[in-house]
């Protein structure tokens, strides 16, 4: 079925009145032989045909809701008022809000999207949003590029490294030099950063979990005259210091923790926060205070000529349609939960990430990778191949063991807990492992 | 009615603003007594906790309702805004979305094979439809889907050898800004190549612009004037003839969706904005989902992985030596691709075309309509999804969309293109009735009887009304700060 109104008497007065003869003479300008090739497409369902093939397909799938599964994403709880408020029809079926005074709703909302980010990593400026965190990570070094006007960024391998891939592609595609600083027993070790560095990137917590203390890093970026690059967990900073109290001129992350469902790794959406000098570097949309013709206040879009429906080719990004549903929901999930909330979640996570790790280290032939401190992942060495354990946990009913890549060491997995976990589930995994394990 | 009004006319405070000390909303499970300096190190903890709201639960629930109504979608009123593709969202894509809201990407692929199958699917629909011989679902919005097509042509010269010597990106003046953005940030130099009188790519100054030096020309058809280029098969030619590629801008395939399509016309490469198209939810800006389809000689230089079948089932597959490599974590806007996926299967290969075709239709009629109340009709032929028009003599754009706001109707785009004087570009799309076109038509000749001293005052009865957005960009204000500071 289609969602055309047109009966045939609409047809019959429309065609009339633009002078076609039927729907097909409304393309009579194109090259005929173009026109209509047979589409090997299914025939037309019904909606109760399409839900039910949806729920055969979803049938195919297993639930990684209460799974110990991490790198980037984490099965947490959303609060049931984020879904229902975040997608409100008049949220959800809105675009950029290009027309102030009918989009106050949606202005509004950003601007305190954008007040909970620059309080979470203690930078003065957020943007809109962003795809997601690796997007976030590129477009923050190459704010940091075009600021310093230099080619080359120094990266510690404890960023994701999906995120450092996509940062690749993105580099390539200008020809600047990345260049990774490899872990040392799990930590980033001093760097030596040479002149034509414009960016340093470190993340809090990194890849195998470990908290770092970035500052050393992040002076030496500035001794350089580079820019620092923090990309921190969005849950993590209930706890731990913000990024621009430890020199971050850019702070950059993932918001799926806050809210938004892990669906299958997208959508949810990247966050950034920068110095105040930096705002007219920053890519995306951002919103502003001001005051309307009564002298009322109200939001508008501003600082638009960074963006390319303005400055096209001369622009600071690309980026248009960004990720402002999924950024809508982070702020209703902090809102939500509130400070004291938002700490417990983070607190819980971490207890039950210790208690875990604890748990699963002491299996014989698993040894933790992860070195004090660690948040709420961590990365263990097992005695079998990751892939396959992940797969012999995965027939017990348990998400967890997420492969790590070789440049890491062989035969890791990364784990994680968050609050949703009881101690019956973190027991069960230990007993599953073991099993699997033995 | 006249309640409501009043009450979108009252300040709306911060949810900031609202926050009580000590007020709770939702609460986690309980958490043991914890010692975090010993777990997290002292030097590590944040010395003071972020200052986020502390709000009950229904007052955070009173604060979202009465900013949703605030704001104005698709849902509640006629949103024509062109190159935007506002269609209605089904209802049903969000029951579809929800049965797949918890699958992690790092789960073992057998326990995902449902997710990975649609994925198959949908790349082969879309493949189908646009007449493409492979589709990557990964970039996350339609310009991120132009960047991935501009690497994957550059990686595809450059495995030629002739990657240094192609440095140049023609565009049309018409065209959307992110199309010299993207090649902007691809490394390459931007030409524009100017339309003729007929609003369509100028094929000699195309022809005296292309050479070896040239990677790619980015095409949108019809393009932003709502007109198809017909010299489409020379200008292909002309492109080809010198060895540059041909890229579809995906942002107005809603005029042809499966009636005629990229790959036939000779295009290389195509992005889709499956929030336009397709009909994903636009989320007031994203996400949106920006797959890129191509013919078989860029192939291997997509983005990986892409979803492929292994034996029985589906699998990821990464072992793509000549790829452009990753441009997003994990796998793309898998959320937008199952409303994608619903989309199709449900219109089926007869309502893919037939939605085109009233798209075509409702915008023709509008043209017609409008003419009537004394618009300006720039390029005025047969159009396709969406048309340009301009106020009458004498009144500004930006007057007539403030008016339309107070009598309850989105504007279209305005001011763009930017070939076109005072432009108002209109995009109907086919799920709106012959009524609200006529409704929408009806208030577009109210704004103008209402006058210029109305119309320079509109909007009245909004939330706010016109803003100072000099102010804001003087002197921008972009986060609450406690009172005090």
């Amino acid at each position: 079925m289609d969602y055309t109104p047109h009966t045939p008497q609409d047809l019959e007065a429309m065609l009339a009145k633009v002078g076609a003869e039927d729907l097909p003479d409304l393309f009579r300008e194109l090259p005929q032989d173009l026109l209509f090739p047979p589409l090997n497409l299914p025939a037309p369902l019904s909606e109760a045909e399409m839900m039910r093939k949806l729920h055969e397909l979803a049938a195919k799938n297993h639930s990684a809701a209460g799974s110990f599964l991490g790198g980037g994403l984490r099965a947490h709880y959303i609060p049931a008022a984020v879904g229902p408020l975040a997608t409100r029809a008049e949220f959800l079926s809105a675009y950029t809000p290009y027309q102030p005074e009918a989009s106050q709703g949606l202005l509004q909302a950003i601007f305190e999207y954008q007040t909970m980010i620059s309080e979470l990593t203690g930078l003065p400026v957020s943007n809109a949003s962003l795809y997601d965190g690796s997007t976030a990570v590129a477009e923050g070094v190459l704010l940091a590029l075009r600021e310093t006007g230099r080619s080359q960024v120094l990266i510690s391998q404890g960023v994701h490294p999906e995120y450092r891939k996509v940062l690749k592609t993105y580099l390539d595609a200008i020809g600047a030099e990345l260049e990774t600083l490899p872990l040392q027993s799990g930590k980033t070790p001093p760097a030596m950063i040479g002149p034509e560095v414009g960016a340093v990137v470190g993340a809090n917590p990194n890849f195998l979990g470990t908290v770092e203390n970035l500052a050393p890093l992040a002076e030496a970026a500035h001794a350089a005259g580079a820019l620092f690059v923090a990309v921190v967990d969005a849950l993590s900073l209930a706890l731990l210091k913000p990024p621009g109290s430890y020199g971050a001129d850019i702070a950059v992350g993932e918001g799926q923790p806050l809210g938004n469902a892990m669906a299958f790794g997208g959508p949810q959406f990247g966050f950034m926060a920068v110095r105040e000098n930096l705002v007219r570097q920053l890519p995306g949309r951002l919103v502003s205070e001001t005051t309307d013709a009564d002298g009322k206040r109200g939001y508008i879009l501003t600082l638009q000529a960074r963006e390319q429906y303005i400055r096209r080719g001369k622009a600071k990004s690309n980026i248009t349609t960004n990720a402002q549903l999924t950024a809508l929901m982070g702020a209703v999930y902090l809102g939500a939960l509130g400070p004291q909330g938002f700490r417990e979640v983070a607190t819980r996570s971490v207890l039950n990430a210790h208690d875990l790790a604890q748990r699963l280290r002491a299996i014989p032939g698993v040894r933790q990778l992860t070195p004090e401190p660690y948040f709420c992942e961590f990365v263990l060495e097992l005695p079998k191949p990751p892939v396959e354990v992940r797969s012999r946990l995965a027939e017990r009913g348990l998400h967890a063991a997420v492969p790590v890549p070789e440049e890491y060491g062989q035969n890791l997995a990364l784990f994680a807990a968050t609050e949703v976990h009881t101690e019956e589930d973190l027991a069960a995994l230990e007993a599953a492992l073991r099993e699997v394990l033995a | 009615m006249i309640a409501e009004k009043k009450e979108t006319r009252l300040e709306s405070p911060l949810i900031f603003e609202k926050s009580v000390p000590g007020r709770r909303g939702v609460r986690p499970p309980a958490v043991p007594q914890a010692d975090l300096t010993a777990l997290l190190g002292a030097e590590n903890l944040r010395p003071e906790p972020p200052r986020l709201p502390e709000v009950d639960e229904l007052t955070l629930v009173r604060h979202y309702t009465g900013l949703s109504r605030r704001q104005i979608g698709i849902d509640v009123t006629f949103y024509p805004l062109g190159s935007c593709t506002m269609k209605y969202n089904p209802k049903v894509h969000e029951a579809a979305v929800a049965l797949f809201a918890d699958l992690h990407p790092y789960q073992a692929p057998e326990t995902a094979q449902g997710a990975l199958q649609l994925m198959y699917e949908l790349q082969a629909d879309l493949s189908e439809i646009t007449g493409m011989e492979a589709t990557t679902l990964q970039p996350a919005a339609g310009a991120h889907g132009e960047l991935t097509g501009i690497l994957t042509i550059r990686a595809y010269h450059a495995s030629r050898g002739e990657h240094d010597q192609r440095r140049v990106v023609l565009v049309p003046d018409s065209a959307h800004g992110s199309n010299p953005a993207t090649a902007s940030m691809a490394g390459y130099t931007v030409q524009e190549i100017p339309s003729g009188p007929d609003g369509e790519v100028d094929l000699e100054a195309l022809r005296r612009a292309l050479g070896p030096h040239v990677a790619a020309i980015m095409l949108t058809n019809p393009n932003t004037l709502g007109l198809f280029e017909h010299q489409i098969r020379a200008i292909a030619e002309a492109a080809h003839a010198v060895g540059a590629q041909m890229y579809y801008d995906g942002a107005n395939l809603n005029a042809i969706m499966g009636v005629a399509r990229p790959g036939d016309m000779g295009f290389d490469v195509v992005h889709l904005n499956l929030h336009k198209t397709f009909t994903v939810p636009h989320g007031g800006g994203g996400p949106g989902s920006g797959p890129v389809g191509v013919k078989a000689h860029l192939e291997p230089f997509l983005p990986s992985p892409q979803v492929v079948r292994r034996g029985e089932g589906f699998a990821l597959d990464y072992d793509r030596p000549q790829s452009i490599g990753q441009v997003k974590s994990f796998y793309g806007n898998f959320g937008a691709l199952v409303r994608a996926y619903v989309y199709i299967r449900m219109l089926g290969r007869e309502g893919i075309q037939r939605s085109a075709a009233l798209a075509v239709l409702n915008a023709n009629y509008l043209k017609e309509l409008l003419k009537e109340q004394g618009y300006r009709i720039p390029y005025d032929r047969l159009c396709m999804h969406e048309f340009v028009a301009q106020p009458p003599e004498g009144f500004k754009t930006v007057d007539i969309a403030k008016g339309l706001l107070e009598l309850g109707f989105h504007p279209p785009t305005v001011y763009f293109p930017l070939i076109v004087k005072e432009a108002l570009m209109v995009e109907p799309t086919e799920t709106e009735t012959r009524e609200t076109l006529e409704a929408f038509a009806q208030a577009l000749g109210e704004v103008v009887r209402r006058g210029k001293e109305w119309l320079e005052g509109a909007p009245y009865t909004t939330p706010v009304r016109r803003l100072d957005e000099l102010q804001a960009n003087r002197k921008p204000k972009l986060r609450w700060e406690p009172s005090g500071q």
